[in-house]
């Protein structure tokens, strides 16, 4: 840069000579350079401010058009990672013992109807009700019309039903996702399985909580996501279900009994492979309970947990067991049955005369009142209540289904001599087939109690001893000579040893005052096979009448027997128990002269 | 010196930059591709869940009953009963249609070929 000199020389020597003061010219020139720096620092700020405040333009700018995008876009979680196992299933699903589905879900949609949507709200309602046969066409255009901006319609659409209502086209007629519980086989263990219902219901779910027997007990577990959709597997077996259930409705029918129930249960680990009763009716349509009438009459009721009846003469091998336990009795020792038994004002009869006395195992095969009320008297008030309280018979059974906690056994109120002379033979005592079943299986299993479960288990219970080994195996022996020589002599099933006590009990009134004449329940309660039982069978008939001779026949002998054999010779099989031959008591050595 | 240390300095910035940049977008994608593969998993298995209850639906006792029955004639199938339980012993052995010649028997089981 070419400096301006302060003092140029041609200009001084022109300013002296003119008689000027030179340094005017040097203060003019620094003057004008000063000017000249005062511009060009002006300049240069002023640019620097520019670029600034564009730098803060933009900077503004972008935050201001950042803020507009935030608020303008959709707010979204910012994602760090994906989420992880995602909910395999609203509910899991229920299987029997080999992993068949008994209860499963299915996607489907719900209906429902926005009217202030709704282009031709008669045009939809008249293809609504011929979709929907009982849906009514008029209530439903006076809900269009009405001022209501929601309405449900169906819960649960087929796929032709869904298809059907979205070539309506209307834009007001919507659906919403629903999952709902199918139960695959119908009626097939309906008492067990209970049934589901809409809990609370938005508009894209529902929730599905179950409302009776296992749905319900184990509605908790069904539902919680950390179970990761494993599945609940109960101890049914599906198969022998189907073959018990089909045996014992035949049965029921050929009996013209009321209803009927049936329990199958393995005497070690205290599985229930089947649990049947009837009337049953379709968990996927589940009726509502009845407002009127018995309970007990109803569908829904379960005879074989909820029921409560007096078992009859299935109770007197608990007489005898106890006292072959206690050293009371042999099975040979003679027990005087001359009759009636008087006490008090009350008379204990037979139902036939069976002669002066006759032995401990003679009273169990011809099933003789007086007889076991003697014993019952030997055996004595406190020790028979103990007994029957270590077979489980004074509480509600554990079974892992809601409606367990109602079959409560009634007991006397006042326990005397006299209630336990007739609880011995089954009167005064009401108690459900479950817990007959699992009373047998204590027996049936050497003598261990067994507590009656639905879910699948790994290892025999060991539960808490009742009866000495020796005492169950005699008691055993006396129940088989019930079916080879007694009163269940319909019950022999060839292969399979059966053993078991019938018993026929008459109904009391409802209304108190006594029994009825002509309605019994008939219970067989059984275990096969004799040799090594692994399984009890109770099977109980309500109010059977069989009519093929020339008179009614209702004991047990007759309805519940054939029934219970029928029963085991179908299902035996399916159990995979081969059928054997089974071993002949074996001739005590007896000396001979030569 | 201080020029060149300035230089590395900004390319080293500008290659983290570029980095974190392609890693970040292929997080994002893998993201995507892990959430398209839950929802994918998720319709596979409701559609397994579906396949399942029609599997039930199909075999159930009473159908399975049904068509036992209305085949007959073909199939003739029967509950199964005691008496089909055999034993391994009752299976025969399947006859063999092949002749066996021996032209040169050599005895091995006597007392006579042992002297």
């Amino acid at each position: 840069m070419i400096r301006t000199p302060l003092r140029p020389l041609a200009r001084i020597l022109e300013a002296r000579s003119k008689g000027e003061n030179p340094d005017a010219i040097e203060r003019e020139n620094i003057r004008l350079r000063h000017e000249e720096m005062r511009d060009r620092a002006r300049q240069r700020a002023e640019g620097r401010l520019l670029v600034l405040g564009l730098f803060f333009f933009c900077a503004f700018s972008a935050v201001g058009a950042r803020m507009a995008m935030l608020s303008a876009s959709e707010p979204t979680e910012p994602r760090a990672s994906t989420a992880g196992v995602s909910i395999v299933a609203q509910r899991a699903d229920i299987t029997d013992r080999q992993g068949r589905i008994l209860a499963t879900n299915l996607e489907t949609y719900a209906l429902y109807a926005q009217p202030p949507q709704m282009i031709d709200p008669d045009h939809a309602a008249d293809e609504l009700a011929r979709i929907f046969p009982d849906l009514d066409r008029d209530e439903l255009l006076a809900d269009f019309a009405g001022k209501r901006k929601f309405i449900w319609i169906r819960k649960k659409l087929s796929p032709e039903q869904k298809q059907a209502v979205h070539d309506i086209g209307d834009p007001g007629l919507m659906f919403g996702p629903r999952e709902m519980r199918l139960y695959p086989n119908g009626r097939l263990a309906a008492h067990v399985l209970g049934g589901a219902g809409f809990g609370r219901e938005g508009v894209d779910a529902a929730e599905v909580i179950g409302v009776a027997g296992v749905e319900r007990r184990f509605d908790e577990m069904l539902r919680d996501p950390s179970n990761e959709g494993k599945a609940l597997q109960l101890s049914l077996d599906l198969s022998v279900q189907a073959a018990a259930e089909r045996v014992l409705f035949g049965g029921m029918k050929l009996m013209n009994a009321k209803g009927a129930a049936a329990v199958l249960m393995d005497v070690h680990s205290g599985e229930i492979l089947s649990l049947v009763s009837l009337p049953d009716f379709d968990p996927n349509d589940r009726p509502r309970p009845p407002t009127k009438g018995h309970a007990a009459d109803s569908p829904l009721f379960n005879r074989a947990v909820q029921g409560v009846y007096e078992l009859g003469s299935t109770f007197k091998i608990f007489a005898a067991a106890q006292a072959m336990e206690t050293g009371l009795a042999t099975p040979e020792t003679m027990i005087d049955t001359r009759g009636p038994l008087r006490w008090g004002k009350h008379r204990i009869r037979d139902f036939h005369n069976y002669g002066k006395e006759l032995s401990l195992t003679q009273v169990i095969v011809k099933s003789s009142n007086i007889g076991t009320a003697r014993i019952a008297q030997k055996i004595g008030v406190e020790p028979q209540k103990d007994f029957l309280r270590a077979l489980g018979l004074f509480e509600a059974t554990p079974v892992e289904l809601t409606e367990a906690g109602g079959g409560r056994p009634l007991l006397p109120p006042k326990w005397s001599e006299l209630s336990t002379m007739t609880i011995s033979y089954g009167h005064g005592l009401s108690a459900t087939p479950m817990h007959l079943a699992a009373a047998y299986a204590a027996i049936a299993n050497g003598g261990t109690r067994v507590k009656p479960t639905l879910l699948k288990q790994d290892a025999a219970q060991l539960g808490e001893r009742v009866l000495s080994e020796q005492t169950a195996r005699a008691a055993r022996m006396m129940l088989r000579k019930v079916v080879t020589e007694g009163t269940a002599s319909f019950g022999e099933v060839p292969g399979y040893a059966v053993a078991g006590k019938t018993g026929t009990a008459d109904k009391p009134k409802e209304n108190g005052g006594g029994y009825y004449e002509d309605r019994v329940i008939a219970t067989f309660a059984s275990m096969f096979p004799a040799q090594d039982p692994q399984y009890v069978l109770v099977v109980t008939l309500d109010e059977p009448v069989e009519t093929s001779g020339t008179e009614p026949r209702r004991t047990a002998g007759w309805t519940a027997v054939p029934v219970a054999a029928e029963m085991i010779r179908r299902i035996a099989p399916l159990l995979g128990l081969r059928p054997e031959i089974e071993p002949g008591t074996l001739a005590d050595i007896t000396l001979t002269s030569n | 010196m201080r020029s060149f240390f300035y230089i590395v300095t900004a390319l080293s910035v500008i290659g983290l930059a570029f980095w974190a940049y392609q890693e970040n977008y292929k997080t994002q994608a893998a993201l995507d591709r892990a959430e398209d593969l839950h929802s994918a998993i998720g319709r596979s298995r409701s559609r397994l869940a579906m396949l399942r209850a029609e599997w039930a639906y199909l075999n159930r006792p009473d159908r399975l009953r049904e068509l036992a029955e209305i085949n007959f004639d073909r199939l003739g199938l029967l509950p199964l009963a005691p008496e089909q339980f055999g034993k391994a012993d009752q299976v025969s052995y399947p006859v063999m249609n092949m002749k066996l010649v021996i032209t040169d028997p050599v005895e091995v089981s006597s007392s006579e070929a042992l002297r």
